[in-house]
Parts: C-alpha cells; structure tokens; sequence
C-alpha cells in the first residue's frame, strides 16, 4: 500500500477517525493493528519476518535483563562473602552469558538480512570468478523475499538489543507494546530510524486531540506530496530515459541527469519523511527529523550530518564507535603509534573504522558494487578532506575567504556537484558504466542539446519543465525561509485567509500538477527499496 | 590519569577551545567522532583506561569535567 495510493488516504482517513474515537487507553494496540494491517499488503511473508524479528529481540532483550537482575541480586546478597577476585569473576561469567544472548539475537537478524538482501549478489560475484578461472560452473539465483523496509524495522531492532545490553534503558516487558514500536506504519518503509526511548514512551502514552498539532501534520503530509507527486515523480521521467539510454545520452545529458536525480531524490525522500512525520504528529507521536536542508552543507562531512541523519547516527553508534574502540582497534592504535609516531598512528584507527563504517553503509544501500564504490568514496574523501585542515588553514590565512559569502557559496556548490557526482553510482548498472558516462561530460562535452529541442526527447514536456522548475523554486524558497525558523509556525502566525491561503495553493497544485492521470498510481519511493 | 592530563589531549586536539569553562562541547559541535575516538583511544594508549561504545553519549562528552568523570569512574572499575 503505496503512500501515494488512494487505498492509503482512505486507510489513513478512517483510522484518524478511530484514533480519536476510541478510548485512549485503546490507541496504542489500534496503531498495532493499524500497522500489521498496513504491511500485509506487502505479503504475508514479509509478516512472518517481522514477527520474527519482533519475538526474537524482545526475548533477547528480557533474558538479558534477568541475567542483569540476577547477577546484581547476588552479588548484593554476598556483598561481603565474596572476594574482590570472587566479584569481578562473577561479573565476568555473567557478562559472557549476556553476551551470547546479545549475539544470538544480533546473528540472527542480521543473518536473516544477510540471506535475503546479499545471497544473490554472493551468487553473481562467485559466477563471475568462475569465469574469470575458466570455470563453466554457475550457480543459479535464489528466489527470495525481500520484505518492504526490512533494513529500517532490523536497524531499528538492532539499536534497541544493543541498548538493553549496554543498559542504556530496561527492556519492555509487553510483546506487543515492543511489536509497535518495531512496525509503527508511517516510518516502515523509509525510516526515520527511531531509537526505542525516543519513540516508545510517545507511542504509547495516550494523545487527546489537538488541533494545532493535527494542522501541522495535515500541513506537513501536503508538504511531502507536493514534492513527491509534482517534482520528484516528474523529474524520475527524464533521470530514466537518461540513464536507461546511456548510448543516447551522454555528455551534457549526463550532468543534467545528475542534477534531476540530485533534485528527485531530495524530493522524493524528503517528501517521503514529511508524509511520515507528518502522518505520526497528526496522532500525537513526534519522529526525528531525518534531514536539515542538506543541499545547503558546506562539506561532505556537514552534509552527512544533514542528509538521513537518522541512518548516518546509527551508524556512529551503532557501528563505528564500536569498532573504534574495540580491542583489537586500540592493539591498532598502540601499533600505529609506535610505527609511525604518535600524529599519524592516532589517525589510522579512526580511519579504519571510517572506511568499514562506509563499505556498510554502501552495502546497506544496495547489493551491488556501485552502492560499495560509492560508500566507500564517500569515506575516502571525508578522510582526505580531514587531512587536507592544514592545507585549507594555510590557504585561508593567505587569501582571508574564508566566511565570505562568495566562498560559502563555493562551498555549497562544491558539495552538491560532489555529493551529485558521487551519486551517480546509484544510477547506471554497473561501474565501468558510470565511469564512463562521467568520462563523457568532459570528451563529448556540448551546449547544443540544450538548444536544439533534444531536451524535448527526455520525456517531459514544456509544461513539465515550466512545472518541475516552479516546484523546486518553491522548494529552495522553503528551504531558505527554514532558516530563521520553522515555515509552519510562521504561517500559523499570520491571518487566516493567508496561512489557508497557501494550503489551498498547495493542495491545488498537489491535485492539479501531480504527475498522474486516471489510472495513474504514483511510483514507489526510492528508499522502499532498502 | 589527572585532570590537567586530560586537558592536554582535549587541548591539542582543539587549542582554540578553553576546555575549563566549556560546558556543551558535543553539542556546540565543537568535538566530532573524529575527536571522540581520538580521544578515547589516546587515553587508552597512554594510561590503560578502556571507554566502552556504549559510555560515548552527550552527557559524558559535553565537558572535560564530565569526561574526568567517567574516566575516574571506569578507572575504579579496573
């Protein structure tokens, strides 16, 4: 159930109704079926995962809990029997049980991701090195299930094991209480990825009507469709016919499919999270928010800190502080000291948990070469732009640019075409492929497809282009009035007649200028895919 | 490890920064991962102190008081 479909808004419609009806103390276990009802749709099968999932973390997380409980209990009970030797064995054996129920539970989840997302990607890299030996042998594929938004519900579910075994928080004791927060509908299938003592407590305490706040989610939701049905599903028509076509489109067609795509992902995803956030904060429940004007980053690093925020935290949490500091990171550590003296050894580990960190992230996107390249230069030009501080500090200190708004500009501009180069990895089939249409830009580089009508071939008609460049124009002024403070607030501060005003223009624009027609359903969103 | 140790690791990561009254280090963004594992791994390499992934949040980072803390802390845990 697409959140574009008419199917959705009446699901939608009716359990707003319901929400608000019911008694309150009814809402949470509504959402619950609310949200298994929502992802049937996506096939029994992928119900039958998630239940796993949901069991196997919330037994986990209660057995690690009791071993916890116990291990205190009776080391309190023999305060003063017990050795300090005596304790500190104890707690050590304990740690080790808690450990392998932590694993368990980790090896599991993550196998079952292993198996569905990357078995088919272990199969053509294994037929491709038997032929590179001269091997007739291949493997054929396996016909798997990769349930919607499988990576969010487990990274989720991850997070909320890790925590319990650190003891950030104690386990929740209701199955179904931990089934809601592990499938709650609106952040399925695209994230944001939630961390359980954000969102748990807010699921499930009871919300009393408000009307301001379901404004601001209405407004919110109207927000995200805007974006997604008048610029992103009209610009996904050109970035396919570009990049499905490479032997047409090559050259200047390659940057200019660089740019929609940067300007259709944004969209897309974008207006995704909104309809997310704002569908949960018309009930009641605040999300984090997944992004913060990215295209405005100033470097890679800024805009990671801005782009999926919730994707890029857990895995600094999750992933590479671990890694960083784990036992045989800091044995790194001490060796890279010794061999290469104290300021370049104490960068290593951290650049070695960087370059991990990405080729997970890569491969987190994707099963396929393309998505690794790209985490891993990501990684690679985060740490050669950490290197190069004292190259930036000499050159500031001569040419004094720095904090000039020509040079913030500059910098703007570099990190999109950057980010927007980088991203070409995600839309041509293979490496070689992408490298070469990049090659392009600079050997068949030409103006004359912009002038000769050859635009007109790329799926869009005039009034499509006249449409998608209003549409982003919106997009940038938003993206510029979010600066001194959230747009809604603002509108919410002005006379009726202007604030609805503008919601009427929204909605009009979403109804009249949405890339559909009868019959038409809305394209998938690019993320439901991970 | 003392407390003017620690100001030596903070400070040579960040001169600029007066780590003595800086109270919102991680949320000023002024310390990023980067320096975070930097740090932690310079005080394990130099004194033997381990700072377990999950003690890396706000509340223990935000200062270098906060930090003398935790170190301590998980000094007498050893």
């Amino acid at each position: 159930m697409l959140f574009t479909s008419y199917r959705f808004i009446f699901f939608l419609a009716l359990l707003f109704v319901l929400y608000y009806t019911l008694p309150r103390r009814m809402q949470w276990g509504l959402l619950l079926a609310a949200s298994y009802f929502f992802y049937s749709f996506a096939g029994w099968g992928c119900l039958i995962f998630i239940a796993v999932t949901t069991v196997s973390a919330w037994l986990a997380a209660l057995k690690m809990d009791n071993l916890h409980r116990a291990q205190s209990a009776y080391l309190k009970e023999h305060k003063e029997s017990l050795t300090a030797e005596e304790k500190k064995a104890y707690k050590a054996k304990g740690k080790k049980r808690k450990l392998a129920w932590f694993l368990a539970a980790l090896l599991l989840n993550l196998g079952i991701l292993a198996v569905l997302k990357y078995t088919n990607f272990a199969i053509a890299n294994l037929n491709e090195l038997f032929r590179l030996f001269g091997s007739q042998k291949q493997l054929s594929f396996a016909n798997l299930l990769l349930p919607m938004g499988i990576s969010f519900y487990l990274f989720q579910t991850v997070g909320y094991v890790t925590d319990i075994y650190r003891g950030k928080y104690p386990p929740e004791k209701n199955l179904f209480k931990f089934a809601l927060f592990v499938s709650f509908f609106p952040q399925l299938v695209q994230g944001p990825i939630s961390r359980f003592d954000d969102l748990a407590p807010a699921l499930l305490r009871p919300h009393p009507f408000d009307s301001r706040t379901v404004t601001f989610g209405l407004e919110r939701i109207l927000w995200g469709y805007f974006k997604k049905l008048v610029v992103a599903d009209r610009l996904l028509v050109a970035v396919n016919t570009i990049i499905r076509n490479p032997q047409d489109y090559d050259g200047i067609f390659v940057l200019l499919g660089m740019f929609f795509y940067a300007l259709e992902l944004y969209a897309d995803f974008t207006g995704g999270i909104d309809i997310t956030i704002g569908i949960a904060q018309t009930l009641g429940i605040p999300l984090k928010e997944n992004f913060i004007r990215p295209y405005f980053s100033k470097s890679i690093e800024e805009y990671w800190r801005r782009w999926h925020i919730t994707m890029g935290t857990w895995f600094r949490d999750y992933l590479f502080y671990p890694v960083s500091v784990s036992k045989p990171m800091l044995a790194i550590s001490k060796k890279s000291r010794a061999l290469f003296g104290p300021d370049i050894g104490k960068r290593i580990p951290v650049y070695l948990a960087t370059l991990l960190t990405w080729f997970t992230t890569g491969l987190w996107h994707g099963a396929s070469w393309n998505f690794i390249l790209w985490g891993v230069l990501n990684g690679v030009i985060i740490i050669l732009s950490q290197e190069c501080t004292p190259l930036y500090a000499r050159f500031h200190s001569r040419f004094k640019a720095e904090g000039t708004p020509g040079w913030r500009l500059f910098q703007v501009a570099r990190t999109f075409w950057l980010m927007s180069a980088l991203r070409t990895l995600d839309c041509y089939r293979d490496v070689p492929l992408t490298f070469r249409m990049l090659g392009t830009i600079f050997t068949d580089f030409s103006l004359t497809p912009l002038l000769d009508g050859s635009l007109g071939t790329l799926g869009l008609t005039s009034a499509d282009f006249a449409v998608t460049t209003a549409g982003c124009l919106v997009m940038l002024f938003v993206g510029l009035s979010q600066r001194s403070g959230p747009v809604r607030e603002k509108l919410a501060a002005r006379p009726a007649y202007q604030r609805y005003g503008a919601v009427f223009l929204l909605a009009f624009a979403v109804l009249v200028f949405g890339a559909y027609g009868v019959g038409y359903d809305a394209s998938q969103f690019i993320y439901n895919q991970f | 490890m003392t407390f003017d140790e620690l100001l030596a690791i903070l400070e040579d990561l960040h001169s600029e920064i007066d780590f003595r009254t800086a109270m919102a280090l991680i949320d000023d963004k002024i310390l990023d991962s980067f320096d975070i594992v930097t740090i932690i791994t310079e005080i394990n390499s130099d004194y033997g102190i381990t700072i377990p992934a999950g003690e890396i949040v706000p509340e223990n980072f935000n200062s270098a008081q906060a930090l003398y803390r935790l170190v301590q802390r998980l000094d007498d845990d050893i």
